[in-house]
């Protein structure tokens, strides 16, 4: 199946997406209010309980609830499971506002639409009202269970076995660095059904909802990360679970496709995101550089810090202009994958230079944790390798763009 | 009800070139920090099924009408715009407000009309107080807790010297304060609903009231920019340049 034709456009797409064409620069009114909302409670809410979630690694569920209470979350959910059905360039334009606040906060939110991902693109009915309609009844997590010790950019290398018994699937492996892992209530599990070797990637797999309470699925300890510490990283042991076929998405052999279908929806929020901790740098930056001064004038009013902070700039509205375009083009029913990952790739690599820029502006208070940038320095690095790392990006755009030339 | 959108502090006020007032252009424009809190105590009555429906109000430009979603997505029923702009805008005051406010309220059969007690831009605490005044209700300023007593309302006010309880019968007007309520956010499943409640345009000379304004403002100043001040070695000298310069 093709990606585009999975796609909906749900009642909410058509009310308020710029239908017609892209204009980058004027939102609707309606765009304008979520984003106050997302920017209002990540300014007043999360801002200033970020430090302390960051030291103590405690996971923000006091911050979660919240956001979800305001519905800021699980956007995506249709409206027909409780939800809000919003189009991607919604929910990118809250993602930015409220990974400004906590990058950490924001990840822990996102893997949830992770996760709902594959439901909802390829879920049937009955699974989507059971397992999206709990989303919005009550505020749980979910989880994303794709990569494995041994593989991670190699999805078609991961090993955890998925054996037909009766009307059930047992399954055995090892799953590494899943965000929620130990707060999810269930994953989407990507498993290989196909023992032979021979079997192509797009036949071998398939995709499973899995409920965090079966028996036999064992999370591993929270893992202790360089950044974005508040979110929950697990690696989670199956052993001997039991799946009733009623929890496989599509059938037996379509779970490439649908765990790659879901990152063409889930790449420019991520993009989103790495641009709304870049937002974040350059605001930082540029309050202290017009409050410290040096050799008489503000830092600010030199032009080595100057141009620093022109060349943040550029790179922020470059990013933020590029997931708008990823996620506008997805929105439209399009095939994204070429926008959506420039935007991914781009926007990780802007986040980590911005946030480095900015501890060079701080100057040695950058380098001290009483100051807000060198957190900003460890929670980027993140957007470099998860959702794809900058390589696999890279691959993936120059595929695409040499796709398009030969034609 | 409550009283018209009013700008945001920005930053850095600055004083038109012309001096006849302050800049407002691309100035942020939203709702009255205290008109949220009057939106919020009014919708916390519907709540508690002590009022039937909560209509939200605004006098001002197009851009006004943003307000009033804000407050549909807070919970109130439907609004209403009192279209107000350009130069009738900008002379608009406390005054005409009321009459506006007080025509609309005999109009739509107000039972209460609850307002924020000053705006933050000019800072007049009047709108609440000449409007009670025009209708001859009864009026609960600088209110910080508001209880339906029957037919009676029960406020207590912030005053100078400490906290006055008051009851007033019903219609009443009340301007709120800042301990009346945190205002809740609006959800983001709110404001798409709000996009279906009514807001109906209304001009100023439909309710049969006359905004020119009788007050000509001849001209607005800066502060006085801060001097900057002198470093003195010991207290001695202190005294010496406070006598100096007349101050002691």
């Amino acid at each position: 199946f093709s990606a585009h034709c999975v796609f909906r456009k749900t009642k909410a797409l058509l009310d308020h997406t710029n239908t017609l064409s892209l204009n980058l620069t004027e939102l609707t009114d309606q765009q304008k209010e979520f984003q106050e909302v997302a920017r209002k409670f990540a300014r007043e809410e999360i801002v200033p309980a970020a430090p302390s979630y960051d030291k103590s690694g405690e996971y923000p569920f006091p911050l979660i609830k919240r956001a979800w209470e305001l519905g800021l979350m699980n956007g995506h959910i249709p409206e027909d499971c409780g939800g809000m059905g919003l189009g991607i360039f919604d929910a990118c334009l809250i993602t930015e506002e409220l990974a400004f606040g906590c990058t950490g906060v924001q990840t822990a939110i996102e893997a949830n639409s992770l996760g709902q991902m594959p439901v909802i693109i390829a879920g049937n009915d009955a699974q989507k009202k059971k397992y999206l309609g709990r989303m919005t009844e009550e505020p749980l997590m979910c989880a994303y269970c794709v990569t494995e010790p041994g593989a991670g950019s190699d999805v078609a290398g991961i090993k955890t076995r998925a054996v037909k018994k009766g009307d059930e699937y047992v399954v055995n492996g090892q799953k590494m660095w899943i965000t929620n892992g130990g707060k999810a209530n269930w994953y989407f599990l990507l498993a290989r059904t196909d023992p032979d070797p021979k079997c192509s990637a797009s036949k071998a797999f398939t995709g499973f909802i899995v409920e965090a309470d079966t028996p036999g699925v064992q999370p591993g300890r929270k893992e202790l990360n360089m950044g974005q510490r508040c979110s929950d990283t697990r690696g989670i042991t199956f052993e001997d679970v039991r799946i009733p076929k009623e929890n496989v998405l599509i059938g037996e052999g379509a779970g490439f496709k649908i765990a790659m279908g879901a990152f063409d929806k889930t790449r420019p929020p991520v993009a989103a995101g790495a641009t709304g901790l870049a937002q974040r740098a350059l605001e930082e930056a540029t309050k202290y550089a017009l409050e410290r001064k040096t050799f008489g004038k503000f830092i600010a009013e030199h032009q080595a810090v100057s141009f620093l902070l022109a060349e943040m700039a550029m790179k922020v509205e470059l990013a933020r202009m590029a997931y708008q375009r990823a996620a506008w083009e997805v929105d439209q029913g399009r095939r994204n994958t070429y926008y959506a990952s420039i935007a991914k790739a781009y926007a990780g690599d802007i986040a980590n230079q911005c946030a480095t820029d900015a501890v060079q502006i701080f100057g040695g208070n950058g380098f001290n944790s009483e100051y807000p940038v060198e957190k900003l320095m460890r929670d980027a690095k993140i957007y470099q390798i998860y959702e794809g790392t900058a390589q696999i990006q890279r691959l993936i755009i120059s595929r695409e763009h040499l796709g398009k030339f030969k034609q | 009800c409550f009283a018209p959108f009013l700008c945001l502090r920005p930053p850095q006020i600055r004083v038109k070139p012309d001096r006849t007032g302050v800049v407002t252009d691309g100035v942020k424009h939203s709702m009255n920090p205290f008109c949220e809190i009057a939106v919020e105590e009014a919708v916390k009555l519907k709540e508690k099924k002590l009022v039937k429906e909560v209509v939200a109000v605004s006098c001002g430009p197009q851009q006004v009408q943003e307000t009033i979603r804000t407050a549909l997505a807070m919970g109130a029923d439907r609004g209403i715009h009192v279209e107000v702009s350009g130069k009738d805008y900008e002379t608009l005051g406390p005054l005409q407000v009321s009459k506006i406010f007080a025509a609309l309220a005999k109009k739509e059969q107000a039972d209460l009309i609850i307002l924020g007690k000053q705006a933050i831009d000019d800072d007049c605490n009047q709108t609440g107080q000449m409007t009670a005044a025009l209708l001859d209700w009864p009026q609960g300023t600088f209110a910080s807790e508001v209880t339906l007593e029957a037919d009676k309302l029960k406020v207590v006010r912030e005053i100078d010297g400490g906290l006055e309880t008051i009851k007033i019968k019903l219609p009443a007007v009340v301007t709120a304060d800042l301990r009346l309520n945190t205002p809740r956010y609006a959800t983001l499943p709110n404001i798409m609903k709000a996009k279906k409640k009514k807001i109906v345009n209304v001009k100023p000379a439909d309710l049969g009231v006359d905004v020119s304004s009788r007050l000509e403002v001849l001209k607005v100043d800066e502060p006085p920019q801060r001097q900057s001040g002198v470093k003195v070695e010991t207290v001695h000298d202190l005294v010496e340049k406070l006598k100096e310069a007349g101050r002691i």
